[in-house]
C-alpha cells in the first residue's frame, strides 16, 4: 500500500512518456505513436483499476516530496489516493482508453494524426497528474497544462481560422479564471503555510489549518475561507464551463471530436468541479444545514443558472456538437448545484455517470460526422436510424441516461440525487425549480435531437450516403453505452455504494422523500419527451418552410436562444472592445511619451548649441580670432626671410655662429 | 711658431676654404664637398690639441676623429642620397633652383 | 575553492577575443565567427566551473579578489560571487555565444561586429561582477559603448536615431549614478558597496552625508533622498521603467536581432541587478520611504506596456514592450521585499520567496526572451528582413519545427506552468500579495494581458491558412535546432525542476532578507 502511494507517479507517467517518444518520431510513423498512446493509457487504466480496487479495500494514502526551497520553506509536491481521485482515475483512464480506440479510427486518415495522439496523450498526463495531486500547487500546474493541451487540440486543425480563434478564445477565458484560482493558492498558501491537503495533520484541508481559517475575516467583512473559496471558483467556472466564462466551451467543439468528448465533455471541463470537491472542506467552513457557507450558496446559484441557460440554449442549436457542448455547460451547472447543496460525493457522483454517458453522445457524434463525411448540421442530417443502427441504439441509450429516463439509466439516478439535495436545501428553493425545469428541458431537446438526426428520412446528400463506421469506431459506443446502463447500479438511493464510497460520512436519505423526488424527475423527463415528441413529429413537413416547429411556436424567444442569449456578443462590445481602446489609448501615449521624451532632448540639444554658439562667436572668436590674425600676419612678415634658398638660410646661421661667438669673446674678455 | 699653431693655422685655412665653398658654390655637391672640408678641419683640430695638449692620454683623440670619421662617411653617404633624390625629381643640382622650403 | 582569480579570469577572457579579432588579417575574416564563439564558449566553460565550485551553504560573497588601486578616489578592485549575481554571470556567458551562433554574419565589418560583442560580455561579466562603484561604472559604461555602435553600424533603417536615443538615455541616467556616487564618497571616502552598506545601516552615511553637505543647509534625510533619487533614476533607465521606457522600443527594434537578444536578455538585468546590489542595500530607509511611488510605477511597468504591445504589429515591438512587463515582475518582487509594515519570521519567508522569484525571474526572462528574439531572426533572415504581423500566417503547416519552439518560448513566457517562467512569476507573487496586496492586485491583469498579446502572436505567425508570399518556407535547419536546442532545454529543465537554481540563489536571499530588517 505504501509503495502504491509513492509510485502513483508512474499512472500519468505513462502517457507522458508517450506523449515525448511521439514528439520525436517522425511524421510517417503516425501509427505508432497512436499506438503507443493507447498501449500507455490502457496500462495506465489497468494500473488505476489496482489502485481503484486497494481503496476499496482500505482508506486513502499520500506521499509528499520535497520540490524546492525558498527561504526557511520547503515547498512539497505530493500524489494522494483517496476515494475521489481514485474513482475519477479509474473513469479518466477507462473513457480515456476508449476515446483513444475510437480516436484511431476516426483520425486515421489524417496524416497529422500523430501529433493529434501526442497532444491527447499529453492531455492524458495532465489530467490523472490533476486528480492524484496531493498540493494545490501541482494541482493548478497540472490545471494549466490540461488547459494548454486542450488549446492544441481546439487549434489542431489550425488552419482553419474558426479553431485558431477558437483554441486563443478557450485559452484566454479560462485564464481569467486561473488567475483568481492563482491568487486563492497564494492567499491560502499565505494563510495557512502549506497548499499539500493532507500532511499528517498540518495540510491545509485538515482541521488544524482549517480552524486557523475558520473566523477569521477579511478587510471586506468576508469571511477568509469565503475570499479564498471563491477565488478557487473563479477558476472552476472558467474551466467548468460556468456563466458567464462559459463562452469558450461551445467554440471549442471546432476541434476534433474526440477531443469534445476526452476534453470538453467527460474529463477537463469536470475538473472545475473536481477541485471544489477536493476543496469542500474549505469551501464548506463555517457553514451548517440551516445556513450554508456564502461560497456554497454563490456555487448553487451559479449553477443553477448555469443549468438552465445551457439546456436553453441547446434548444435552438443546430450543429451536432453544439447541442452537446451547451448540454455540458448545463450538466456541468447540475453538478455544481449537487456540489454545493449535497456535497462533494453528489456532485461526484452526476460527473462520473455523465462522463460515460456524454462521451458516448460526444463519440456517437462523431461516428455521424464521420460517417456522413463532416456534416454537423442537423437539419442536414436525418433517417440516419436505418443507415447508421449500431450509433442510434448506442446514441439512445446516452440520450436517455442524458435526459434521465427512469430506472435503467444512470444519469436518471445522480440526477435524482442532485434534485433531492436541492430539495433540502434550506436558503431558497428556487434553484430546486430551475433544476426540475432544467431536467424537462434537458429531455426536450435531446428528443429533438433524436427526431432531427436519426428519424424520418435523409435531407442532405452526405447523409444519404451515410454508412456505419469500422469495429474501431463502434465497439468503444457499445462499452460506454453499457458502463451508462450499469453505473446505475450502484447509484440508486436504495444502494447508493459510489456516493458512500465517494463520502462514507454521507447519510442515507429517508425513503419517503426518495419517493416524491423520483417521481416528480421521471415526471419532468416525461414531460420533456413527450413535447419533443409532439412538437417535432412532423419534422419532414416543418422544415419544408425553413423554419424549426420551435421557431414558428416562439419565435422570439428561439431566436434569443439561438443567439445564446448574446453572452459573445455582449462581451464583443465591452470588453473586447474596451481591451481593444485601452490598447489604442496606451499606444496613443507612448508614442506622445515617447516623442515627449524625444522633442525635450533635440530642444536640450538645440537650446545648448544655440548656447555654445553665441558665447564662441560673441566671446571666445572675438578675442581668439583676433590674436590668431595678429599672429598670422606676423608670421607673414617672418616668413619673408625664408625664401627656400639654401644657401642663404646657411649664411644666415654663419652669421649668427659669429654673432654668437663675438658676444661669448666680448663677455670672456669683459 | 710652434709646430701645434702651424697645424691650427692649416686647419684654419681648410675651414674658411670649406666655409666658403659651402656658402658661394652653386652644385649641391661642391656645397657637400665643403662641408667635409670643414668637419676634417674639426677632425684635424682635435688631432692637434690632443697631440700638444697638456697630458696626451693614449688614442684619445684619435678615437674621437675616427669617430667622426666614420659619422661624416655616413653623412656623406645620406647626403650624396638625398642629393641624387633631388637630381631624380628636379633633374637639377642647382641649389638656387631649389627653394621647396620657402616659408 | 581554487587560487585563481576565476572572475577576473572570466572577465577578460573576451578581451582576448578582441585583440585576436584585432590583428586577424582581412583576408581571414571568415574566421572571425568561429573564434569569438569559441572565445565565448571558454568563458561559458569558466562560468559553469565558476558554478561548480560555487559553494551554496551561507550565501556569503564567495571568489573575492580585491587589491587597492587608486586609494585617493576610493576605487579598489573588489569582485565577488554570491547567489544574487551568479544566475547572472551564468546569463551571460551562455546568452554570449547563443547571440553569436544566432546572429547572420555581417557582411560589413564582420571582425569589429564580433569583437564589439566580445567586449560587451566583458561589460556585463565585469558590471556583475564588481563590488566597487569605480569599476562597477567602468563596466557599466563598457556595456553601453560597444551596444551603442553594434546598434549605429548594423541596425535597421533608423538605427542611428535609435542609437543616438539609447546612448542619450542610457548615458543621461549614468551621469546621474555617477554624480550620485561621487557625493556618497565626499561624505563616507568609500565606494565599496558592501561597506557603503554597513555604513547605511549604523546610521553613519547620514552623520557623514550632513557633514560633507553642511553648506546646502539641507537636512541628511533631504539629501540621501536626493542621492537616493539620482541612483533610482540611472537604474531605472536602463531595465527600463516606465516612463524611461522610451527609448527600448525604437531601440529593440532597430538593432541587429542578436543584438536585441543580448540588451535584452543581460543589459537590462544590469539595472535590475543594481538595484538589488546598489540601491537597496544602501539606501533601504530612503527606499522604504518612497515605495509607494516606486510600486506605483512597478505596476504601471507592467501593465501599461502589455496593452501598448497588443497594438503593435511589429514582432520586435511586441516582444520588447513584453521584455518591459516582465522585468516589471523582477521589480515587484524585489520592492515588495522592502515593504516595512510586516514583520516576523513568517514574513522573512514571503520576502524571500518575491526575491528568489526576482532573481530566477531574471535568469529565466533572459534565457526566454533571447530565444524569442532568436526565432524573430530567423523569421527575418527567412523573409528577407520582415517582421510584421501580416507578413506571416500558417506558419505552422510550412515550419512545424519552428512553430514548436516559437510555441514552447510564447508559452515559456506568458508563465505556463511546467515551464521556467512560471516559478520566477509565482514566487514573486507569492511573496508580493502577502506583502502588498494592493500593488500585486492591481499588476494582475499584466498577467492576462501578456498571454492576450503573446497568444495573438501566435496566432497570427503561425495559425490560419499560410500567408501566400510565405509558401516557400524553409523549416529549421539541423545547425539552428543545435544551436537553440539547448536554449529549450533551459527553458524546460528550471520548470521542472526549480532548486536547481535556488539552491544557488536561495541561501543568499536569506542573508539579504535578514540584511534589510531595520
Amino acid at each position: 500500500m505504501e509503495n502504491l502511494a509513492k509510485n502513483l507517479w508512474v499512472i500519468p507517467l505513462l502517457p507522458l512518456l508517450a506523449a515525448t517518444v511521439g514528439t520525436f518520431l517522425p511524421r510517417r510513423l503516425h501509427r505508432v505513436t497512436a499506438g503507443l498512446s493507447v498501449a500507455a493509457l490502457a496500462t495506465a487504466a489497468i494500473l488505476a483499476a489496482a489502485a481503484f480496487l486497494s481503496v476499496v479495500r482500505g482508506g486513502a494514502l499520500y506521499s509528499n516530496v520535497p520540490w524546492f526551497e525558498t527561504g526557511t520553506l520547503s515547498v512539497r509536491v505530493g500524489w494522494i489516493l483517496d476515494p475521489l481521485s481514485a474513482a475519477m482515475l479509474l473513469m479518466i483512464t477507462v473513457v480515456g482508453t476508449l476515446i483513444f480506440i475510437f480516436s484511431t479510427g476516426y483520425m486515421a486518415e489524417d496524416p497529422d494524426s500523430g501529433r493529434f495522439f501526442c497532444f491527447l496523450s499529453l492531455f492524458a498526463a495532465a489530467m490523472l497528474g490533476l486528480i492524484l495531486s496531493n498540493s494545490l500547487l501541482l494541482l493548478f500546474i497540472c490545471w494549466e497544462l490540461v488547459g494548454l493541451a486542450s488549446y492544441l487540440l481546439i487549434g489542431f486543425w489550425y488552419s482553419r481560422p474558426p479553431a485558431a480563434d477558437a483554441a486563443r478564445k478557450a485559452f484566454l477565458t479560462t485564464r481569467i479564471g486561473d488567475l483568481g484560482f492563482l491568487v486563492g493558492l497564494i492567499w491560502l498558501y499565505s494563510e495557512s503555510g502549506t497548499v499539500l491537503f493532507y500532511d499528517q495533520g498540518a495540510g491545509c484541508l485538515e482541521p488544524a489549518a482549517l480552524s486557523g481559517i475558520a473566523g477569521r475575516a477579511t478587510a471586506g467583512g468576508l469571511a477568509l475561507g469565503t475570499a479564498i473559496s471563491l477565488l478557487l471558483f473563479c477558476g472552476a467556472v472558467g474551466k467548468s464551463g460556468q456563466l458567464p466564462l462559459h463562452v469558450w466551451l461551445p467554440d471549442a467543439m471546432e476541434g476534433p471530436t474526440p477531443v469534445s468528448a476526452l476534453i470538453h465533455a467527460a474529463t477537463m471541463v469536470a475538473a472545475g468541479v473536481f477541485l471544489m470537491a477536493r476543496m469542500f472542506p474549505l469551501v464548506a467552513l463555517g457553514g451548517s444545514a440551516e445556513l450554508p457557507a456564502p461560497a456554497l450558496v454563490v456555487m448553487a446559484w451559479t449553477g443553477a443558472l448555469t443549468a438552465l441557460f445551457g439546456a436553453l440554449t441547446a434548444v435552438a442549436q443546430t450543429d451536432i456538437k453544439r447541442i452537446l457542448a451547451y448540454s455540458t455547460i448545463s450538466q456541468l451547472g447540475f453538478m455544481m448545484m449537487g456540489l454545493a447543496t449535497g456535497g462533494p460525493a453528489v456532485g461526484m457522483v452526476h460527473l462520473l455517470t455523465h462522463a460515460f454517458f456524454k462521451a458516448l453522445l460526444f463519440l456517437g457524434a462523431g461516428s455521424v460526422i464521420h460517417g456522413c463525411h463532416g456534416e454537423q448540421d442537423i437539419r442536414h442530417l436525418g433517417g440516419l436510424r436505418r443507415r447508421m443502427p449500431l450509433t442510434f441504439a448506442t446514441y439512445a441509450v446516452g440520450m436517455m441516461a442524458l435526459s434521465g429516463v427512469p430506472v435503467f439509466f444512470s444519469g436518471f439516478w445522480s440526477k435524482d440525487a442532485i434534485l433531492h439535495s436541492l430539495s433540502h436545501w434550506a436558503p431558497s428553493r428556487v434553484p430546486f425549480l430551475l433544476g426540475v425545469l432544467t431536467a424537462a428541458v434537458t429531455a426536450f431537446y435531446m428528443t429533438r435531437q433524436m427526431i432531427y438526426v436519426f428519424a424520418g428520412t435523409s435531407r442532405g446528400p452526405d447523409s444519404a450516403h451515410a454508412h456505419e463506421g469500422s469495429p474501431v469506431l463502434t465497439v468503444p459506443l457499445g462499452i460506454l453505452a453499457g458502463a451508462s446502463i450499469a453505473l446505475s447500479a450502484v447509484t440508486t438511493p436504495f444502494r447508493p455504494w459510489l456516493e458512500h464510497f465517494l463520502s462514507p460520512a454521507s447519510t442515507p436519505s429517508e425513503s419517503g422523500s426518495v419517493w416524491g423526488i423520483l417521481i416528480l424527475s421521471a415526471l419532468a423527463c416525461g414531460a420533456g419527451l413527450a413535447a419533443g415528441g409532439i412538437l417535432y413529429r412532423n419534422l419532414g413537413v416543418a422544415l419544408k418552410t425553413g423554419r424549426d416547429p420551435l421557431e414558428r411556436w416562439v419565435p422570439r424567444m428561439y431566436t434569443l436562444m439561438r443567439d445564446r442569449f448574446r453572452f459573445d456578443e455582449f462581451y464583443r462590445a465591452t470588453l473586447v472592445k474596451w481591451v481593444g481602446a485601452a490598447a489604442w489609448i496606451s499606444a496613443a501615449l507612448d508614442q506622445s511619451l515617447g516623442s515627449v521624451f524625444r522633442d525635450l532632448a533635440s530642444f536640450a540639444a538645440s537650446a545648448g548649441s544655440w548656447l555654445s554658439r553665441t558665447v564662441d562667436q560673441g566671446v571666445l572668436n572675438a578675442s581668439f580670432d583676433d590674436g590668431c590674425q595678429a599672429a598670422r600676419d606676423a608670421g607673414g612678415l617672418l616668413s619673408r626671410t625664408h625664401d627656400g634658398q639654401p644657401q642663404r638660410s646657411l649664411r644666415i646661421l654663419i652669421a649668427g655662429v659669429i654673432a654668437l661667438a663675438a658676444g661669448l669673446l666680448f663677455l670672456a674678455t669683459s | 711658431m710652434s709646430a701645434a699653431t702651424l697645424h691650427l693655422l692649416l686647419a684654419a685655412a681648410m675651414f674658411c676654404i670649406g666655409l666658403a665653398g659651402a656658402l658661394c658654390r652653386r652644385n649641391a655637391i661642391l656645397v657637400l664637398i665643403g662641408i667635409e672640408l670643414m668637419l676634417n678641419a674639426a677632425n684635424l683640430n682635435f688631432l692637434t690639441f690632443w697631440k700638444y695638449g697638456p697630458q696626451p692620454q693614449p688614442l684619445d683623440g684619435p678615437v674621437f676623429v675616427l669617430f667622426s670619421v666614420a659619422i661624416a662617411a655616413a653623412e656623406a653617404a645620406v647626403g650624396l642620397a638625398l642629393i641624387i633624390a633631388i637630381h631624380r625629381r628636379y633633374r637639377t643640382t642647382q641649389l638656387e633652383e631649389i627653394s621647396r622650403l620657402r616659408g | 575553492m581554487t587560487d585563481l582569480p576565476m572572475l577576473t579570469l572570466m572577465t577578460l577572457t573576451p578581451l582576448i577575443g578582441v585583440v585576436v579579432l584585432m590583428v586577424l588579417p582581412a583576408s581571414l575574416a571568415r574566421a572571425s565567427r568561429p573564434i569569438t564563439l569559441g572565445i565565448s564558449l571558454l568563458t561559458l566553460l569558466e562560468g559553469v566551473f565558476l558554478a561548480h565550485q560555487f559553494r551554496t551553504e551561507g550565501g556569503q560573497l564567495q571568489f573575492i579578489e580585491r587589491a587597492p588601486w587608486i586609494p585617493s578616489v576610493g576605487a579598489e578592485y573588489f569582485v565577488g560571487v554570491d547567489g544574487l549575481n551568479l544566475l547572472l554571470i551564468l546569463l551571460t556567458t551562455l546568452l554570449i555565444p547563443f547571440a553569436i551562433a544566432t546572429s547572420p554574419f555581417p557582411s560589413e565589418r564582420p571582425r569589429l561586429y564580433f569583437a564589439l560583442i566580445l567586449a560587451l560580455e566583458t561589460g556585463l561579466l565585469g558590471n556583475f561582477t564588481a563590488l566597487n562603484f569605480v569599476h562597477w561604472f567602468l563596466y557599466w559604461e563598457l556595456g553601453l559603448i560597444p551596444a551603442y555602435f553594434l546598434i549605429k553600424f548594423w541596425g535597421g533603417p533608423g538605427r542611428r536615431t535609435a542609437a543616438l536615443q539609447f546612448f542619450l538615455f542610457t548615458f543621461a541616467g549614468s551621469v546621474a549614478l555617477l554624480l550620485a556616487f561621487q557625493a556618497l564618497f565626499l561624505a563616507t571616502g568609500t565606494m565599496d558597496f558592501p561597506n557603503l552598506a554597513a555604513l547605511a545601516r549604523d546610521g553613519s552615511l547620514s552623520s557623514g552625508l550632513s557633514r560633507a553637505f553642511a553648506w546646502t543647509g539641507l537636512n541628511p534625510t533631504r539629501l540621501a533622498s536626493i542621492l537616493f533619487l539620482g541612483t533610482f533614476a540611472g537604474l531605472a533607465v536602463k531595465i527600463p521603467l516606465v516612463p524611461f521606457h522610451t527609448w527600448l522600443p525604437d531601440t529593440y527594434a532597430e538593432a541587429p536581432t542578436s543584438v536585441t537578444l543580448l540588451l535584452t536578455g543581460a543589459l537590462s538585468k544590469m539595472g535590475v541587478y543594481g538595484i538589488l546590489r546598489i540601491l537597496i542595500p544602501i539606501f533601504p530607509a530612503e527606499t522604504r520611504t518612497m515605495l509607494s511611488p516606486i510600486l506605483v510605477g512597478v505596476v504601471v511597468s507592467i501593465v501599461f506596456p502589455t496593452l501598448v504591445a497588443l497594438a503593435q504589429t511589429d514582432l520586435k515591438r511586441i516582444l520588447a514592450y513584453s521584455s518591459i512587463n516582465h522585468l516589471g515582475y523582477c521589480l515587484l518582487g524585489i520592492f515588495v521585499a522592502l515593504d516595512p509594515v510586516p514583520q516576523g519570521p513568517q514574513w522573512a519567508n514571503e520576502r524571500a520567496a518575491a526575491l528568489n522569484g526576482a532573481v530566477l525571474q531574471m535568469f529565466n526572462h533572459g534565457i526566454n526572451a533571447a530565444l524569442l528574439f532568436a526565432l524573430v531572426g530567423i523569421l527575418e533572415q527567412r523573409t528577407g528582413g520582415r517582421r510584421q504581423l501580416e507578413d506571416f500566417g500558417g506558419l505552422r503547416a510550412r515550419a512545424p519545427i519552428l512553430a514548436g519552439m516559437l510555441g514552447t518560448a510564447v508559452f515559456a513566457s506568458l508563465g505556463l506552468p511546467g515551464l521556467s517562467g512560471f516559478i520566477g512569476e509565482f514566487l514573486i507573487f507569492k511573496g508580493a500579495f502577502p506583502l502588498a496586496p494592493g500593488a500585486a492586485a492591481l499588476a494582475l491583469p499584466g498577467l492576462m494581458m501578456t498571454a492576450v498579446f503573446l497568444l495573438t502572436l501566435l496566432h497570427r505567425v503561425l495559425n490560419g491558412p499560410v500567408n501566400p508570399a510565405r509558401q516557400e518556407f524553409q523549416d529549421l535547419s539541423r545547425r539552428e535546432c543545435l544551436v537553440l536546442a539547448p536554449m529549450l532545454a533551459l527553458l524546460v529543465l528550471p520548470g521542472i525542476l526549480p532548486q536547481l537554481l535556488l539552491r544557488w540563489t536561495n541561501p543568499s536571499v536569506v542573508a539579504f532578507v535578514a540584511g534589510l530588517a531595520p
